[in-house]
């Protein structure tokens, strides 16, 4: 009771906000490339390979999500150079484990995506004569994409929200900005009660961006 | 003469700007089965979720056995457990059945029962059991909704609204969602519970079945009562009325 | 590597307690208060809807590591002082809350409106309609979302070691602190981890067999 707001200190400390916000837009732009990637490459491995192909996806989707992603980001960062000689900072090693997060999730979207396309479809490419690679890239590439930018959009906004986890390796993300203001000025509340507004502001932000995008293409599509 | 069961007054409703009823005046006395024909959107469903208040009106009075339907004394709407049990007097039966499909046949006449009228469950199921065997189901009295045909499934349906011995029994269009060779069935049932006398007012599109098993037949049309009477005099004078005889024209020109 | 793993199980087990107490603490009030906020959302009147509506949206806006240290340290500042297991337990519990409204809402609205009508048109209250033929129905789409968020209340439960809170993640990195045997540790927990929600996982998979009666 009786806390008095002062809010000078942190816009003296904007930078550290600022500068962390847009890192933790950084890393999940990174993290959502570099997963569709892993997610729709194991995702047509999945529908065209093999019983061990589809066992070694499913150990490695049903791993990633049944484990905390905060103990992955340790174990990256932590753990692997026990085990591996390779040297990497905080900033890599947490877009790697953010990857291959949602690469685990990105699977899931993308097979389901895959599975959703009307086999005629698929008779109709091949009796018009196209090669399997050309009924690939212009018959289920489109129609999956238009089925799953929404489970898209909805994975970038989480893992925009969990980039938050990065402050635990000290990546100076927002909040990792607000845990430093808190440390340097102990105005801890005013700290906490920006970067949350920050985070907010922002996921909606781009939730609206990212509805809008989805219909334009859906649009397009269509036409 | 005596009080009519049901009594509808300058009834009134409206969905935003529409007006979809228009000062309907209209009553049913006991045994009677008036059925309600006319043209879609010509607000006869409406009417019919009014008297059951799954509609609320705007203007005028519904009243069963001269108790108000939605509203109380000073017309404020009625409180939600006595609005629910106004509404066991009347029973209905729906266009789509909209059994509960987590309940058995059985399950879903004795509900009501156990709930509404404090039945114990022994009590409930003898009582549905006897039902579902005056609809012709007895012997499937354990079967979910989705087991059922979707002309048992409306018997289910018409056992489930009788079996609660309503004082009026409501039927919205119940055999529209059918089949042509399951209409039979589930219109034999309501012959049946008509010929017991039960009170009932139905919306229906079946004019021939209009015809043979009302007392009265209505003609609703644009939110009003356009024409009604017995069912020969009805349809004799039907040519006076340029809007009814064009209805039953494209009727015969469709069914017959 | 074994040895380390077999020396710190003990610690972990009593970290594993804590976890499985916040997981159960999270996933008990959060779904007697998101089922009783959900009905408000689809059933209150326009205030109360707006109300919820902002909540559960505001809640699930936030990270939830943000919100654990927001109420540990911002809650003091308006006069609620909780330690910080209680605090870590009210953060997860507010994300939960607003997790399980979503999932009723969705459940709920899932039944065609006939069978709210056939349900008044026998007589029955409100009350008596949620419990006996709204409710019945929605459990099928409700428990597997569900079941599977125990496994994200699991999962979230992880961070309640950034306020101290002597959990399983927080046992594992004292061990560490005192071994330096990082790996092998985390891949323990992991494993363990991995146990407890593929087991939910699994179970929810059977429930949703359950209770897949066909819909009419």
């Amino acid at each position: 009771m009786g806390y008095d707001l002062h809010f000078n200190v942190i816009w003296r400390n904007w930078d550290k906000l600022w500068g962390g916000l847009l890192l933790s837009l950084e890393l999940a732009v990174l993290s959502i490339g570099i997963g569709i990637v892993i997610g729709l490459t194991l995702a047509v491995a999945h529908v065209s390979g093999n019983r061990w192909v589809r066992g070694a996806i499913a150990t490695y989707v049903e791993a990633i999500r049944n484990v905390p992603l905060i103990l992955l980001v340790y174990l990256v960062f932590y753990g692997l150079p026990q085990a591996v000689d390779i040297r990497y900072g905080a900033t890599t090693s947490f877009v790697a484990t953010l990857s291959i997060y949602a690469g685990a999730y990105l699977v899931e979207v993308f097979r389901s995506g895959l599975e959703a396309i009307p086999q005629g479809q698929l008779d109709a490419g091949r009796a018009i004569g196209l090669t399997p690679w050309q009924r690939f890239a212009h018959v289920r590439l489109p129609a999956m994409t238009r089925i799953t930018l929404p489970a898209l959009s909805n994975t970038f906004i989480s893992l925009f929200k969990d980039t938050s986890v990065a402050s635990v390796i000290a990546v100076p993300e927002l909040t990792w900005g607000a845990q430093w203001i808190n440390l340097n000025t102990f105005r801890i509340v005013e700290a906490y009660l920006i970067a949350t507004a920050m985070y907010l502001v922002t996921g909606y932000v781009l939730l609206f961006l990212l509805r809008r995008l989805e219909r334009r293409f859906r649009i397009a599509r269509h036409a | 003469m005596t009080e009519p069961l049901l009594a509808i007054r300058d009834l009134s409703k409206s969905f935003g700007t529409v007006q979809v009823l228009k000062s309907i005046d209209l009553s049913v006395n006991r045994g009677e089965v008036v059925s309600v024909i006319g043209p879609s959107g010509s607000g006869k469903t409406t009417l019919l979720r009014c008297v059951n208040f799954l509609e609320s009106y705007d203007g005028g009075s519904i009243t069963i056995d001269g108790v108000e339907v939605g509203y109380d004394e000073g017309r404020k709407p009625r409180g939600e457990r006595a609005l629910a049990r106004m509404r066991a007097e009347t029973g209905m039966v729906f266009q789509s059945f909209n059994l509960f499909p987590h309940l058995t046949a059985a399950g879903n006449v004795m509900l009501g029962l156990i709930k509404v009228r404090g039945k114990s469950k022994a009590e409930a199921h003898e009582i549905a059991l006897h039902w579902l065997d005056r609809v012709g189901l007895s012997h499937r009295a354990d079967a979910l909704p989705a087991e059922l045909s979707g002309g048992q499934q409306q018997r289910v349906g018409i056992a489930r609204a009788v079996a609660m011995e309503p004082k009026i029994l409501l039927l919205d269009e119940i055999t529209s969602a059918l089949d042509p060779e399951l209409v039979g069935e589930v219109l034999e049932v309501v012959r049946g519970l008509a010929a017991e006398g039960m009170t009932m007012l139905m919306v229906t599109h079946e004019i021939a079945f209009a015809r043979d098993a009302s007392s009265r037949i209505v003609f609703m049309d644009a939110g009003t009562v356009a024409a009604e009477g017995p069912p020969a005099e009805f349809l004799a004078t039907a040519d006076d009325h340029p809007r009814l005889s064009a209805f039953l024209a494209r009727f015969r020109a469709s069914h017959f | 590597m074994l040895d380390a793993m077999l020396y710190a199980l003990p610690f972990l087990m009593e970290g594993l307690w804590v976890t499985i107490e916040v997981s159960f603490l999270t996933v008990s009030i959060s779904l007697a208060v998101g089922v009783v906020l959900g009905v408000a959302l689809i059933y209150g009147p326009l205030p109360l809807r707006l109300l919820v509506r902002l909540f559960s949206d505001t809640i699930r806006g936030i990270p939830i590591l943000v919100l654990i240290f927001f109420v540990y340290y911002g809650f003091p500042a308006i006069g609620i002082d909780l330690a910080s297991f209680w605090a870590a337990v009210t953060a997860l519990t507010l994300f939960k809350t607003a997790q399980v409204i979503e999932y009723v809402r969705g459940a709920v609205q899932s039944i065609p409106q006939g069978q709210t009508e056939a349900a008044m048109a026998i007589g029955l209250t409100f009350r008596e309609r949620l419990t006996n033929v709204i409710f019945p129905q929605a459990m099928r789409r409700f428990l597997p979302p569900w079941i599977n968020g125990v496994t994200d209340a699991v999962k979230g439960s992880a961070l309640v070691s950034l306020l101290g809170v002597t959990d399983m993640m927080y046992s594992i990195n004292q061990v560490i602190g005192r071994t330096y045997e990082a790996l092998p540790l985390y891949i323990l927990g992991a494993a363990i981890y991995f146990i407890i929600n593929y087991s939910l996982s699994a179970l929810s998979r059977r429930l949703e067999r359950r209770f897949s009666f066909v819909q009419a």
